[in-house]
């Protein structure tokens, strides 16, 4: 039976919406209002979850993102299921289900608990150390982490939701609505700056909200009272939009932030379908306003994780709040003042406070002597030194001080208690600051690092700034805002203040205890389960520098980043090696502040939308005729088109055949086309091509050959004369926006007094290119009017013609070696021109063949393909191609590099032709060539580049770059693979109609 | 993520832009005078250092012009942004 723990009605809290749950499989109930935490908390359900490496028994220990322990798995089982999700952010709903992480069969019984009674054998370090040797047993050590680690299970279905991005702009964006959030957005919105005002949680207010100190009063009200009211006209400012359950995940420069809007995980199931679940906000603020407060510390002190130990602060909330007691017996251990107002708030409510325990000496504020004024006992000077409880506290053990802390003295002081809250002071939450690039300072006074250097238009205001008195955070937000937003006034200049609280505090990184410390366990990192003793290892062995101890003993390296404990860390280092706080720096807090999910950061981009993906104007032909497709860069090519269910191998055999015996076509519309027009274009022409274009007829093409200024091949393609000033280029189909970016890149920055306009048309049409020996006759079918004799018509020619009403560009041109016809026609005309195509040629089985028969023709023909035969280390020459290489010009990109003693080297890789000794073995490409079997270590001569069965040479046949290839003509060499050595033969590149003769055939 | 002001369209996100490496390297006019050291200090030799930088940028998702930018690549400042042609401002 569970005891209820609800206290008292919370005006935040709905009781007469009773919510039913279920947590590790049991029904329990809650309230509208109530996050899974506070639910659980009521229901006097404290243990959650396993610690990581020990797997020690684990409990709610704050209210908020900073949440280390309590992290679960939402909704297990399910397409929705999430894992590493804080239990303090979870607002229930019906139906809702989670469960503890990082423990099996059960968090009550864990087998990983064994770490626990092990962990003398787990010091920092230790998967180094260990797991690192041997390396053959890694897939061992792999196991046992993956088995006992479980980080939670990731869904196994599709996510059902829908993801949102969108982009805002804002003058003012304020981060955080508490106090300080709320009176900047409402100065800021109320003055005409466009201002956004974003909140993680659902509610406004921050923890003043629930601020019921009677000795602090603004206007005389309890702050409470009076932020509620301030909170009531937000609604009627013009300018100001708010958006609650938004956490700013990312904070990069020029005040470009990323936040992640919550819209539906409060939402029951029936009621989050078709909606956007998360949006990811980007956005881009003149100004940033930080209004982020601060984390309250933990203490460092021997067993400090037992389930029942909590934040002062979380326990304060969850009495004030959510109405909850979070135990039965409460103490308190403070080094400051703030934890007697936790104390106060629940003892005026009822609830149980058996003692405080002070670090202190002493405290004479007001609010001290009414907590004692109230009975409850308080030991100053006094430390925990062991708590005791496994699964649940049960008691402590406190001891005195010694004057300088170091030590304990007296005799042991056992006190029942099944919930203690520690107040360890406040640390403010500079997370997004730093990422913002802004740089910190060490504050000696109150031991934390506050804003210094500003990098963007930003400012950082209330406790995230160090202002942690209401007083004070008025007063310096008052003139903050007035310099950021260059306003005069504000509705804070006349506020009343009163206060009565002190910043006496008495700071020890770590508490001691009577045991020495190799026999203590005070956590620093819950989540990592790193303690004080870890890190006094890591300095032992040498560590200095606060980023390797961070790695050496993980702390601050879990999903909550250490948002805890990460001073504790820097202080126990500073102490522990002589060194003062601030000489040492923080780590670096990077994004995201709060784990984002897949879903939040893929938007919209999922699907289809994955990757954008382009079409030909023939594409619907290809599907109709069951083509398989290829991704060429982001085109979808069509790849083959088996018939009768053929292999690739299969169809692409008869396809090639088809091609060279009567007729094939082939969809070239993805082929990169540039119209290049200006007096300077043939000069232009020039200085990109390694050869000469000055004296290119009109309607003539040539085809021409592209160097990056290294002289290594870049792009080549056929570009033809259709004017005096004017050319259209072609580009290899992956590298058309890069030759144009490139084109550009020359025109703008190093020739800017050529005369030359580019503009990419290559959407603009479509390509069918007709080859084979009856290509003649299909094409004269089409346009009876056009002269295709080869005196009119001669290869390396074009004509502009019609086919019907449609205008057309034919280019006689060839990458097969047979006589063939690129026609192009406006893109809208592209299915029309194929079909018509294939309609005439229907007579000669005019066979349509994909981009894996073009691979194989013209690898036949020895012609290469960029990027599949070169690789940005080949030259012209290295391609053997020195006829395409003008003696004559004076200059062209790259030209220089030709001379460059390293690129005349004889010895370099050079493109040659290889046979397989045994014609059937068709090698692999990317196999290495050597020219020694017997023979070790053996030098790699090379590799294959294009390899393929030549149905028309009835043999295997390739191309291989060779180290000084070039020379070894009818050389045997090697291939050796996996199971066989392959003999073969070096050969001239081009295997197929040596002499060219079939292009006029 | 970078505001770039591109000197022909105005404040534009960093995704529209491309980086291109330092700027004002010439082209040599007449490589074929240059010895392989000189041409090699011209194609290979470019500096990367902690502070003020000379860079190139193309807006690459806009007007497609290029232009030089003036970087403190410490903090990732904008100090300056001007065309192609134009002079580098002193500092
Ligand atoms: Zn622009």
């Amino acid at each position: 039976m569970t005891k209820n723990l609800r206290v008292k009605s919370s005006e935040y809290i709905d009781e007469t919406n009773r919510i039913s749950f279920k947590f590790n499989g049991k029904t329990y109930h809650g309230f509208k209002g109530d996050t899974l935490a506070s639910a659980l908390l009521a229901n006097d359900v404290h243990l959650v979850g396993r610690s990581f490496k020990y797997h020690r028994p684990r409990g709610i220990m704050t209210s908020g993102s900073e949440e280390p322990n309590a992290i679960v798995q939402i909704n297990p089982g399910t397409n929705r299921t999430e894992p590493n999700v804080r239990a303090t952010e979870v607002e229930i709903y019906d139906g809702l289900e989670a469960s503890s992480q990082n423990c099996w069969p059960s968090v009550e019984f864990d087998i990983g608990g064994i770490n626990n009674i092990l962990s003398p054998f787990f010091p920092a370090g230790f998967y180094y150390k260990t797991f690192m040797w041997p390396a053959s047993f890694w897939k061992k050590y792999e196991f046992f982490i993956r088995h006992s680690a479980g980080l939670g299970k990731s869904p196994t279905s599709s996510d059902p939701d829908i993801y949102d991005h969108r982009n805002v702009h804002c003058d003012v964006l304020v981060v955080g609505a508490g106090i300080s959030g709320i009176m900047a957005a409402k100065n800021a919105a109320k003055n005409n700056f466009k201002t956004l005002l974003v909140e993680e949680k659902n509610e406004l207010g921050g923890s003043t909200i629930y601020e019921n100190n009677e000795f602090n009063k603004i206007d005389n009200k309890a702050p409470s009272e009076w932020l509620k009211k301030e909170i009531e006209e937000l609604k009627n400012i013009k300018n100001l939009e708010i958006k609650t359950r938004t956490s700013v995940a990312a904070y990069h420069q020029y005040n470009y932030l990323l936040a992640r809007e919550n819209l539906t995980d409060h939402l029951e199931a029936k009621d989050k379908t078709n909606k956007i679940r998360q949006r990811l906000l980007k956005i881009r603020a003149k100004k940033v306003i930080l209004a982020t407060g601060a984390l309250e510390r933990p203490l460092i002190f021997n067993n400090n994780d037992r389930p029942g130990i909590m934040l002062s602060s979380a326990v304060k909330k969850y009495s004030e709040f959510y109405g909850v007691a979070c135990g039965s017996k409460n103490v308190f251990f403070t080094n400051n003042d703030s934890a007697y107002e936790s104390a106060l708030s629940l003892y005026n409510k009822g609830i149980n406070v058996e003692a405080l325990i002070d670090i202190r000496e002493q405290s004479e504020s007001k609010i001290v002597k009414k907590v004692k004024e109230a009975g409850i006992k308080v030991y100053w000077s006094h430390t925990i030194v062991d708590t005791v409880g496994y699964k649940r506290l049960n008691s402590i053990s406190i001891m005195k001080l010694s004057n300088d802390g170091t030590s304990v003295t007296g005799s042991k002081i056992s006190i029942s208690c099944d919930c203690l809250g520690v107040a360890g002071g406040w640390t403010p939450a500079v997370h997004l600051y730093t990422q913002s690039g802004s740089k910190l300072k060490f504050d000696e006074e109150k031991k934390v690092f506050v804003p210094n250097q500003n990098t963007s238009e930003q400012i950082s205001v209330g406790s995230c700034d160090g202002d942690f008195k209401i007083d004070e955070i008025i007063k310096n937000l008052n003139h903050k805002l007035k310099d950021a937003l260059n306003i005069k006034e504000t509705n804070l200049d006349n506020i009343k203040v009163e206060i009565d609280q002190e910043n006496s505090k008495r700071n020890i990184w770590l508490l001691p205890s009577d045991k020495p410390i190799g026999k203590t366990k005070p956590f620093v990192d819950y989540q990592n389960d790193a303690t004080a003793k870890d890190i006094k290892l890591a300095l032992r062995e040498g560590f200095r520098s606060i980023e390797h101890v961070k790695r050496y003993t993980t702390t601050g390296m879990g999903t909550d980043q250490g948002k805890l404990g990460n001073m504790h860390a820097l202080g126990i280092i500073a102490d522990t090696a002589g060194v003062k706080m601030g000489e040492l720096g923080t780590t670096t807090f990077r994004p995201p502040y709060t784990p984002l999910t897949f879903g939040t950061i893929v938007g919209r981009n999922v699907g289809k939308f994955f990757d954008i993906f382009r079409r030909t104007p023939m594409n619907d032909w290809h599907v109709e005729n069951k083509a398989e497709f290829e991704n060429v860069g982001q085109w979808k090519r069509a790849w083959y088109y088996p018939i009768n269910g053929e292999t690739m191998h299969e169809a692409v055999q008869r396809e090639s055949k088809a091609a060279r015996e009567s007729a094939g076509i082939l969809d070239a519309s993805t082929l990169g086309k540039i119209d290049i027009q200006g007096s300077d274009a043939s000069e232009f022409l020039n200085r990109v091509y390694t050869n000469a274009w000055s004296k290119l007829a009109i309607g003539k093409c040539r085809y021409g050959l592209m160097l990056n200024e290294d002289g290594m091949v870049y792009d080549d393609g056929v570009t033809t004369r259709l004017g005096e000033n004017h050319y259209i280029m072609t580009t290899t189909t992956g590298g058309a926006a890069n030759v144009l970016g490139k084109l550009e890149d020359y025109l703008q920055t190093e020739w800017p007094e050529l005369d030359v306009y580019l503009t990419s048309v290559t959407d603009h049409y479509a390509t069918a290119s007709l080859c084979g020996p009856n290509s003649k006759k299909i094409l004269k079918k089409i346009i009876p009017d056009l002269d295709l004799s080869d005196e009119n018509f001669p290869h390396m020619s074009f004509k502009e013609s019609k086919i019907g009403n449609v205008q057309c560009r034919i280019m006689r041109i060839s990458f097969t070696g047979e006589h063939s016809y690129e026609i192009n026609v406006q893109a809208s005309y592209g299915k029309d021109l194929w079909e018509k195509c294939i309609e005439a040629g229907k007579e000669f089985n005019i066979t349509p063949y994909g981009t894996e028969t073009m691979h194989l023709l013209r690898a036949e023909k020895g012609f290469i393909i960029i990027g599949q035969d070169t690789d940005g280390t080949m030259t012209p020459i290295d391609l053997q191609m020195d006829w395409i290489v003008s003696k004559k010009k004076y200059d062209f990109i790259g030209k220089r590099s030709l001379y460059r003693s390293d690129t005349m080297r004889e010895d370099r890789k050079q493109l040659v032709g290889l046979l397989t000794d045994d014609p059937n073995i068709v090698l692999e490409e990317g196999a290495q060539i050597v020219s020694e079997l017997n023979q070790s270590p053996v030098e790699m001569l090379g590799h294959v580049t294009s390899s393929y069965f030549s149905p028309n040479l009835k043999k295997s046949i390739a191309l291989a770059v060779v180290r000084g290839g070039k020379d070894m003509m009818g050389k045997k060499l090697f291939v050796p693979m996996e199971n066989k050595n392959i003999n073969v033969t070096v050969a001239n590149p081009v295997f197929y109609d040596e002499k060219n003769e079939r292009l006029n055939a | 993520m970078f505001l770039i002001n591109c000197p022909y369209c105005g404040e534009r996100d960093q995704q529209e832009f491309k980086a291109g490496g330092e700027a004002h390297i010439e082209r040599p006019k007449q490589p074929t005078e240059l010895s392989d050291d000189e041409w090699a200090e011209y194609l290979f030799m470019r500096k990367n250092i902690k502070g003020v930088q000379f860079e190139r940028w193309n807006h690459a998702h806009g007007c497609r012009k290029w232009f030089n930018m003036v970087r403190d690549t410490s903090n990732d400042e904008i100090k300056a942004i001007y065309k192609m042609g134009e002079k580098p401002p002193t500092q």
